[in-house]
Parts: structure tokens; C-alpha cells; sequence
């Protein structure tokens, strides 16, 4: 059985609600059979309105989208047959978990018997056996939360879309349901759009993620490739933490680029500038940065400690670096680091290829 | 200080407790003394007349009071044949008395609610009791007119002699007490009010009916527009709150009478023939239309403040699960807005029970309710007690409905706001 590449496609969609500004711009999205594709981006960047245009509840102003292989636009939400988890769970506060499960199956003609044993299963995946007599009211977040999910998949979709379902659960719950959610998606297989602002929520839990701003994709990547090769300083700042340094190529070559920084010269890997004079923002994770560097490396400068943080299991240290006062260290905690004090001088050292040239925006 | 500190923290708990009422005690009074003034202003505005007005409708010590030597004697007579001549001289003892004190009025009043025919023998009585003679009052007060001879009118007598009394209520079923002491109805052309309390069931019925289902959809539109158009509608719902209901009632007349302006539109369009036009007005017709445009708002406002709380993305998750719009619409959205429709039923259908301006201008002879007869007792008749009885009547009414309905929907499911 092969997996349909592009299971769920988005061919050229347009979205305007006042017919002035677009809030999705020509976007083009393909998304395999069994997927988990996160989309994020800052609210306002136009997520949630594909989500909405997927799931029926608002028609695309320009282009189509494939479900399947089939044009959607025309069908309404209640036959394409798309489970969904909305932000608020959206739980029918007049039922039983048992009534809110039994919903899809009963508007689908499913007989009773068959729909306990898929009301059933569908609580046990989710932990929540003997809860079904309960009113949702009686439930924790966590619990409602649960709920919604296995309500989203009681009747056996192909596609289920989640709007920030974590949102409003507190921090630890969150991250023991993302793998919850993680691992119900890798049990039973089925393809999951999920919507979120919270970056290290989709780095945890996707095989894809496409990062929105300003109506477009701005990329589209497995986890670990958009942390380590952002493609644009906007993906670079907006995923995880990030130095940055703002100069002029003064010289390209040979895989590597000269950039002018404060009258000094710093080396980095190329990514989307082509010549000599062209403004660039040079982005550097703060791991990839190191103090007390060994001398392979190609760049060594020294700064001047401002700030020291600290955080337990590593020390956040902030760096006047190059004119950049905001240039940021994680120092492991480990003995051989107690050195550092405030105002104390350092010597930082990183590879040219961790320093990205991107677009200068 | 130490030894108060051990106090509070004596595991006994008494101390504690005590202290802790005394320093709630001065909220308390503090709160109390708050609210004082209004339940001091509503026991006078509403226990008060409400009290009154229950004993009133049941009292009946006047006649008691005009006629004490007459009830006194009749307490031995058996009410067969016509009394004899005790109480015939014991009637003519209460009724000079009467005559001095310009009371005999009343008291003809009063027995010919009892009875129909005591005014004219009560008058001529007095006229010919000038030249009774002593004794023998049997003969003379039976030769005034003949009906002072007749068992059934000084069985009516009778029948007034307790200080309290349930007539009034039966009257107000269109019932009374016959000459038997038993209790039956009106003849069928004689009944008025049976018809009037049915009516007003009706009306108020149908009056709840057309509210509901012209507010579910204002207040669906209310809850779910964009703010500055939710705004202005908000402003079209409340506008005749700002307005008199008298001018509310009399610019239904201008719209609704033969020659108004919903005929001569209809006319102008040739829906109906000029000679005849449909009289929409001083009929049924009239009530409904202009109490259903009046009581609107009681039924758009709570269902509108319990829209309001309901969750888009629940229509949403119920079309998304695979309802049908309807289905989501009937299995999610319309039981989440029962409380809401329970308090504007509720609220309408009580103000509806009750109304009397509107029914009074616009209903004419078979579109007014209860409460205009109440009011033309209180202010035509000036049968007080009867008109209280009716006011309770009513009040009872809608106490049974209210428990009705806490029975059927459970009166802790309702939403004012």
C-alpha cells in the first residue's frame, strides 16, 4: 500500500476577508498520506485560516484544495469527513463523554453495538475508561482535552486537523499530552494538521513543519532541518533561540563569505547572498558558539560578559560581542566553567558553516 | 497576647468558632442593614396589599354586621318554610337602625349581589316601614312586596350571615351557591367569566408562541453578528423599551384599523377589496399583534444573554463530526439555549396572563383578558372584594405554572442574564 504523496494539497490558495489584504497568499502545500505536518507561525500569519479552509468552514477566495485526489471547495464541512480538535475542545457541554463520542457515530448510522466497541477503543487510546457516564463539566482540562481528541477520531477519519489544542493547559500537561497525541498518531497511522504558536511544541511532535508568516510558507521541513538550516532570518528567528549579526559581504568565495561587522571581518556559510556589497543578517544558535574555543575554528572573537543567568542545568550567559550586546551563550554546568564573572572579558569561538548569511529582513 | 493566640489555636475548635462568628457579626449586620430598606419598602408594597387584597376577597362582615339581630335570630331556623315572626321583628329592629345611619343603600347592595331583586324591596321597605305599627312584623313586612314573601329571598339572607365567605370565588368560575347550599354553574348563556380565563390562556399562549418564534432568530442574529451591527440591532430590540407603551398601543391602532395603514397598503396592492377591509383590530387579532410587538423583548433578552455564552466552534465541532447543519443545530445549539427559552417563555407567558392596557385599547369585545375585567370591577362596579378574589386568582394561576414549569424543566435551568 503506497502513501499517497499528496494526500492533502493546497494548489495556489488565496484567502481575503475584506477583499483589501490577503491573509494567505498563493500558498502551495502538500501534505503525505500518515503525516503529522505542524503548521507555525505568529498569530495573525494566516494558520488557522488554512486549517478553517481545510476543514470547510471557509472557502478559499482563489485556488483549490485536494483531499485525496478530490476538489474540496464544494463540499460542506459534515461530508468531508474530517475529524477535528478545536482550541477550546469544543465538548457538548449537555452530553455525556459517552453522548460526545457517540455523536459522529450516530449521525453516521453506525449501529449501536459497533459504535460502544469504537467508543470503546477510542477512550482507551486516550486513557479514559470508566469516564464515559461523565458530563464534560466533571472533567479536568487534561481530561477534556482527551476527550476531544478521541471524539475526533472515534469515527475513523483519514485527516484530523487540531486548532492549538494545548493551548490552554498548563506546562506539564502539555508536554505529556503532546506525547500522548505523538504517539496516538504513530499508533493508528492517520494524517494530523496541527496548528500551533508554540515552536518547541511542533518540534517535538511533527515529521513536517510549515512555518507561516505574512500568508506564505516561509518553510517547509522536517523538525531538526528548520533548527539547523533555517532558510530565511525569519525561520531562523523565529525557531528556537538565535544571535544574529546584521553586515556587508565584503567577500564570497569558495563556500564561504567575508562579512564586514563592525570593521571586522567574520566568516560564514552562504546561504541566500550572491555577491560583493550585499546586506546580510548572519544567524548563530547560541549552542554552536563556545567559549575557550579550540583553534580549528575559523572564528574567534572576544567579548565582554554583561549578563549571567542562571538555569540550573546550564548558565545563560549575555555577551557584548562585536557591537551585539545581546549575543547569547548556553554554558553547560559543569565544573570546568565556574570562571565566569561579570564584566570579565572572553574569548568565543564558532564554525563559519554555523554562521548562516541570510536575507537581511 | 500569648494567651489569645492559644486560644484561636486550641484544637477544640469552640473558641475559634466563636471568635469567628463575632467578627462575621458585624458583616452581617452591616449587610443586612444594606438590604433593610428595600425589604422594609417591599413588605409595605407588596405583602401588604397582597395580604389585604387575600382578605378581602373573602370577607364578608358587612352584611354580618348590618343584620346581627337577624342572624342571631335566624340561627335556629331551619330555611323550609318562611321564618316566623322573631325574626321577621328581629329583620325590622336591624333595619330601622339601618334607615337612622342611611345605611339600608348598602345593604340592598350588598343582597343583590347575593340575590337579584333586593334593591326595589329594600326601598319600598323603608318607604312603607315609616307607618309600620308595633308587633305583628311578619304580616306587615310581607304585604310591601310580594318577593318579602317569598322562603328564597330570606334564604339569601341567610346565606349571608357568616364573615366569610367563598362566593366570590365561585363567582369568578361563573359558579355560586343555589338554594340548597350546593355548589353549581352559571347557566351556559350567563357565563362570562370561564370564557374570559380561557381566553387569556389562549392569548397568553399564542402571544408566548409568536414571541418564541420570532425572538430565536433576532437573538440567534444578536449573538452571533459582528459587534457594530449586534449594536444597532440591540438598539432596534430595546427602542420600545424607550417608548410609551400607551404611544406603543395607540400606533398599533393607526396601523391596524379599517381605515389604517396595513388596509390601505393591502388595498393599494389589491390584496383585499376596499369594501372590504379586514378588521384587524377591536378583535383577537389586535391583542395578538400588538402584545406580541410589545412582549418581544422579554423573550429576545434571555435568549440572547444565554446565545451568547454558546461557543461558535460547538456548531462548528458538531458539522465537523459529520451533522448535517440541522442536526448540529438540534442536537447542539437548540438544547444549550433551553434555559434561555424556559425564562422568556416564562417571562412572557406571565406578563401576557396579566395584561390589561393593550387588551383594553386595541381588543375590543373579544380580545380583552382577565385583567380587564378585574379593572372594570375595581373601577366601574366598585366589587373590590371580587376583583381581589379574580387578582388571586390569577397570581395563583401563574403559581401554578411556575411550579409547573419548575416540574417539567427544573426552575435552577433558567437564565435571566
Amino acid at each position: 500500500m503506497a502513501l499517497k504523496k499528496d494526500f492533502v494539497k493546497f494548489d495556489k490558495v488565496d484567502k481575503s476577508y475584506d477583499g483589501k489584504v490577503l491573509v494567505v497568499k498563493d500558498l502551495q502545500l502538500d501534505i503525505e498520506e500518515g503525516e503529522f505536518v505542524t503548521m507555525l507561525g505568529p498569530s495573525g500569519s494566516g494558520k488557522t485560516t488554512c486549517l478553517m479552509m481545510l476543514a470547510g468552514f471557509e472557502t478559499p477566495t482563489n485556488g483549490e484544495i485536494y483531499l485525496d485526489g478530490k476538489a474540496i471547495s464544494s463540499i460542506p464541512p459534515h461530508k468531508r469527513g474530517i475529524g477535528m480538535v478545536f482550541q477550546n475542545y469544543a465538548l457538548f457541554p449537555h452530553m455525556t463523554v459517552y453522548e460526545n463520542l457517540a455523536f459522529p457515530l450516530r449521525v453516521r448510522k453506525i449501529p449501536k453495538d459497533e459504535a460502544d466497541k469504537k467508543i470503546d477503543k477510542a477512550l482507551s487510546m486516550v486513557s479514559l475508561q470508566g469516564f464515559a457516564s461523565r458530563m464534560p463539566g466533571q472533567l479536568s482540562g487534561g481530561q477534556q482535552q482527551r476527550v476531544a481528541v478521541a471524539r475526533s477520531l472515534v469515527f475513523d477519519p483519514q485527516l484530523v486537523l487540531m486548532d492549538e489544542p494545548l493551548g490552554a493547559l498548563d506546562k506539564n500537561l502539555r508536554e505529556s499530552m503532546q506525547y500522548e497525541i505523538k504517539h496516538i498518531h504513530e499508533n493508528i497511522g492517520v494524517t494530523v494538521v496541527y496548528v500551533t504558536h508554540d515552536q518547541s511544541e511542533a518540534l517535538t511532535m511533527s515529521n513536517r513543519i510549515a512555518v507561516f508568516n505574512d500568508g506564505k510558507v516561509q518553510q517547509l521541513s522536517s523538525p531538526d532541518e528548520l533548527y539547523e538550516k533555517p532558510v530565511n532570518s525569519f525561520v531562523a528567528e523565529f525557531i528556537g533561540e538565535n544571535n544574529t549579526f546584521v553586515g556587508e559581504v565584503s567577500d564570497i568565495s569558495g563556500g564561504k563569505c567575508k562579512v564586514k561587522i563592525a570593521n571586522t571581518d567574520i566568516l560564514a556559510n552562504p546561504i541566500s547572498v550572491k555577491g560583493k556589497g550585499e546586506k546580510t543578517k548572519i544567524s548563530l544558535r547560541p549552542e554552536r558558539a563556545l567559549i575557550n574555543p579550540s583553534d580549528q575554528m575559523d572564528n574567534i572573537h572576544t567579548g565582554k560578559i554583561e549578563e549571567v543567568i542562571y538555569h540550573g542545568d546550564h548558565t545563560r550567559v549575555r555577551i557584548n560581542l562585536l557591537g551585539n550586546n545581546q549575543f547569547i551563550l548556553k554554558v553547560p554546568n559543569s565544573s570546568a566553567n565556574l570562571d565566569i564573572k561579570l564584566g570579565k572579558d572572553i574569548k568565543i569561538g564558532w564554525n563559519s558553516e554555523d554562521a548562516r548569511a541570510l536575507d537581511p529582513s | 497576647m500569648s494567651s489569645e493566640t492559644k486560644q484561636i489555636l486550641t484544637t477544640d475548635g469552640i473558641p475559634l468558632e466563636v471568635s469567628l462568628k463575632k467578627a462575621e457579626r458585624k458583616n452581617k449586620i452591616k449587610a443586612f442593614l444594606l438590604v433593610a430598606p428595600l425589604l422594609l419598602f417591599l413588605v409595605i408594597t407588596y405583602v401588604f396589599p397582597i395580604g389585604d387584597m387575600l382578605f378581602r376577597s373573602v370577607d364578608d362582615k358587612m352584611v354580618t354586621q348590618m343584620l346581627p339581630k337577624t342572624f342571631k335570630a335566624m340561627e335556629t331556623w331551619d330555611g323550609q318554610e318562611l321564618p316566623d315572626e322573631e325574626v321577621f321583628a328581629a329583620f325590622h329592629e336591624d333595619f330601622i337602625k339601618l334607615v337612622e345611619d342611611k345605611r339600608e343603600g348598602k345593604l340592598s347592595t350588598q343582597l343583590n349581589y347575593t340575590k337579584n331583586g333586593f334593591k326595589s324591596i329594600i326601598k319600598k321597605l323603608r318607604r312603607k316601614s315609616k307607618s309600620f305599627e308595633e308587633g305583628n312584623y311578619k304580616e306587615q313586612i310581607m304585604s310591601v312586596h310580594k318577593r318579602w314573601a317569598n322562603v328564597e329571598y330570606w334564604r339569601a339572607i341567610k346565606r349571608r350571615a357568616p364573615e366569610f365567605t367563598s362566593q366570590k370565588y365561585l363567582k369568578g368560575m361563573d359558579m355560586y351557591v343555589n338554594e340548597d347550599g350546593k355548589i353549581v354553574s352559571v347557566e351556559e348563556d350567563r357565563r362570562i367569566h370561564r370564557v374570559l380565563w380561557l381566553r387569556t390562556l389562549e392569548i397568553a399562549f399564542f402571544v408566548t408562541v409568536f414571541c418564541f418564534l420570532m425572538a430565536y432568530p433576532i437573538a440567534h442574529l444578536l449573538a452571533t453578528l459582528p459587534m457594530k451591527y449586534s449594536n444597532l440591532l440591540m438598539i432596534c430590540v430595546l427602542l420600545p423599551f424607550w417608548t410609551s407603551l400607551l404611544v406603543r398601543t395607540a400606533s398599533w391602532m393607526i396601523l391596524l384599523q379599517q381605515q389604517g395603514i396595513v388596509n390601505d397598503f393591502f388595498v393599494g396592492i389589491g390584496l383585499v377589496a376596499d369594501d372590504n377591509r379586514p378588521e384587524m383590530m377591536y378583535n383577537k387579532t389586535g391583542s395578538y399583534v400588538a402584545m406580541t410587538q410589545i412582549l418581544l423583548p422579554f423573550m429576545v433578552l434571555p435568549l440572547y444573554s444565554v446565545m451568547k455564552t454558546i461557543s461558535p466552534s460547538l456548531m462548528r465541532a458538531g458539522k465537523s463530526l459529520g451533522g448535517t447543519p440541522f442536526v448540529a443545530f438540534w442536537k447542539v445549539y437548540f438544547p444549550l439555549t433551553i434555559p434561555g427559552i424556559g425564562a422568556g417563555c416564562l417571562l412572557v407567558f406571565i406578563l401576557a396572563i396579566g395584561y390589561y392596557i393593550t387588551p383594553a385599547l386595541v381588543g375590543g369585545a373579544s380580545g380583552t383578558l382577565i385583567s380587564n375585567q378585574i379593572a372594570f370591577h375595581m373601577k366601574s362596579t366598585l366589587d373590590w372584594s371580587f376583583a381581589s378574589a379574580m387578582g388571586l386568582m390569577l397570581l395563583s394561576g401563574v403559581l401554578v405554572i411556575y411550579w409547573l414549569y419548575n416540574k417539567l424543566v427544573g426552575i435552577d435551568n433558567i437564565k435571566l442574564g
